[in-house]
């Protein structure tokens, strides 16, 4: 059973507390971006085999977005943070690092 | 490879089975081939026979990682249906029903295809409206389906509760030819016809890269040496990212886990398969008497082929609320794949952005059916280099262009 805390109420929830939201990050294209960008902002996802960052939503609880940097093989949590940053934190990275000597999968 | 037979079993019965041989050889891979393809699943086994078979390729090689069969194609609930909504969908899992219907004869081995009719139950008035739609576009495509009632329902699975306070039955789509086949069995004998026309089968041989020149592949990394390839076929389901990332290109497609269940055995008690898509879960009954049951996949990202506990406790709930006889029964067993899903829930069969390399993935919650349609079509796509009339519809460049293949009611509950 996947156990996330929500950064914003501090609530360590269950996930049938919780709504997945997929891939986080992904950086949103505008009017002027060519096809092949807006198709691959549109469908093309990472879905590594290892660390993750995703976006969950405290749906049964305060109801807010936010992110969490999980590995999708071990379902080890490295760190949940908030969803108003556009690329993980130097801390969450750090703290994948600790764990992921090696690590390369940001960006 | 000495065909299998009534006779042959009279024959050994009178000197002690010593003179059954092996199904399949194991051979070391040789330097190169000219197609290889990566995943020993149904799919990737259906894709090198029919290379020979229909295309003369017998130069190749089917790698994997594990053991043949190992991944989803021996973990799944081998419900086999064609009733689809959009009409290419239609065309590629009839191919694949119909050759189900020929399978064991075709082969040489009985993978007990049991045409035994598959019932999806329409439980709520929107549901309802859903399968009508799906049985007059099934009439048009020429897949024998049909909109029963309520009483029909009750008639062909006696032990259903049609009058549940929840989500009572109101009718039922019924696709009589739909059914069940033994899931090994398929993989081991598309196996067993591949290496006896001269196709290794490389277990325990994972791909761990893939090498290229200017844009065109020359072959894969492996746990066993380089392995050179004119053509290289990704087939491996789950994994498909993993592949695609070795390749340099990335897929629309998202990989989580779905799970199943089996009860003990009990006496014959249904001899349907039926699912229930609105309440999460589906139940038919093994020859060995187990009642086989699926329901939900993961919501979220997962490579660990477990799944979490309260999908089995909604799908439980499920089904304990509409074959109330099933609530005292004790599961047995309980394990997970990882299912590739596509956004429109429908496969990918389609060249890549790499030269020579070619990939069969997204058939998520929904692929066991599909195997034999599904290697007949890729194995044209590779060979002739470039899609026949079954696999067109489902290239990449579909996301792009918009040209969805929308089967998010069809495939419904995993399945
Ligand atoms: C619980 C469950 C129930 C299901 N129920 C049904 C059902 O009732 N009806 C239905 O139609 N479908 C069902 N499915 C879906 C179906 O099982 C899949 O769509 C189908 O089996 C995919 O087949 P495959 O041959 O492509 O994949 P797999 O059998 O998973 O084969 C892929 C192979 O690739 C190998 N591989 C991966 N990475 C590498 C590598 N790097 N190198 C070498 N080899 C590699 C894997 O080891 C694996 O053996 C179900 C799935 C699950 C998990
Ligand atoms: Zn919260």
């Amino acid at each position: 059973m996947l156990l996330l805390e929500c950064p914003y109420c501090g609530v360590m929830a269950d996930e049938t507390e919780l709504a997945p939201g997929g891939e986080a990050h992904i950086a949103r294209r505008g009017p002027e971006a060519s096809e092949e960008e807006f198709a691959a902002y549109l469908f093309e996802r990472k879905n590594p085999r290892g660390v993750h960052f995703e976006r969950w939503r405290h749906a049964a609880g305060c109801g807010k977005w936010f992110h969490a940097a999980r590995d999708t093989v071990t379902l080890e949590v490295f760190a949940t943070y908030s969803a108003q940053t556009l690329a993980p934190p130097e801390e969450v990275l750090a703290a994948i690092r600790r764990k992921r000597p090696g690590w390369e999968g940001w960006p | 490879m000495r065909r299998y037979s009534a006779f042959a079993i009279a024959r050994e019965a009178v000197r002690y089975h010593q003179g059954w041989e092996r199904a399949w050889r194991s051979p070391a891979p040789r330097p190169a081939y000219e197609v290889v393809v990566v995943g020993a699943g149904g799919h990737g086994l259906a894709t090198a026979y029919y290379l020979a078979r229909n295309h003369g390729i017998t130069d190749v090689a089917v790698l994997e990682k594990g053991w043949l069969g190992g991944g989803n194609t021996g973990r799944n609930t081998t419900i086999i249906r064609s009733n689809y909504l959009q009409d290419p969908s239609a065309a590629i899992y009839e191919k694949a029903r119909s050759l189900y219907e020929t399978m064991s004869r075709d082969l040489n081995m009985n993978v007990m295809f049991s045409p035994r009719g598959v019932l999806m139950l329409a439980q709520t008035e929107h549901e309802k409206r859903g399968y009508l739609r799906t049985a007059h576009a099934n009439r048009l495509q020429g897949v024998a389906t049909e909109f029963i009632g309520p009483e029909r329902v009750k008639e062909l699975v006696p032990i259903i509760n049609v009058s549940g306070p929840r989500y009572p039955v109101l009718g039922a789509l019924w696709q009589p030819r739909g059914g069940t086949a033994r899931h090994d069995a398929v993989a081991w004998a598309y196996a067993r016809a591949c290496s006896a026309m001269g196709i290794d089968i490389i277990q325990r041989c994972e791909v761990t890269g893939i090498t290229q020149e200017r844009g065109r592949v020359t072959g894969v990394e492996t746990t066993r040496g380089h392995i050179g390839a004119k053509k290289l076929a990704i087939v491996v389901a789950g994994h498909s990212g993993v592949l695609a990332e070795m390749a340099g290109f990335r897929l629309p497609i998202e990989s989580v886990a779905l799970q199943a269940l089996v009860s003990e055995p009990i006496k014959p008690a249904i001899d349907v398969v039926v699912m229930a898509n609105t309440v999460h879960g589906y139940m038919s009954q093994s020859d060995k008497g187990e009642l086989v049951i699926g329901g939900g996949a993961d919501g979220y990202n997962n490579y660990t082929q477990r799944g979490s506990f309260h999908h089995i406790e909604e799908t439980v709930r499920a089904l304990v609320e509409t074959f109330p006889i099933i609530s005292r029964l004790r599961m047995m067993r309980q394990w997970g794949g990882i299912v590739d899903m596509t956004g429109d829930r429908s496969p990918i069969l389609s060249k890549t952005p790499l030269e020579g390399c070619y990939i069969n993935a997204g058939w998520g919650t929904g692929g066991f059916k599909s195997i034999p349609g599904s290697g007949w079509a890729m194995a044209e796509l590779v060979a002739k280099d470039a899609p026949g009339p079954l696999a067109a519809p489902f290239g990449l460049e579909r996301f792009r262009e918009g040209r969805f293949i929308d089967e998010s009611v069809a495939a419904g509950v995993a399945h």
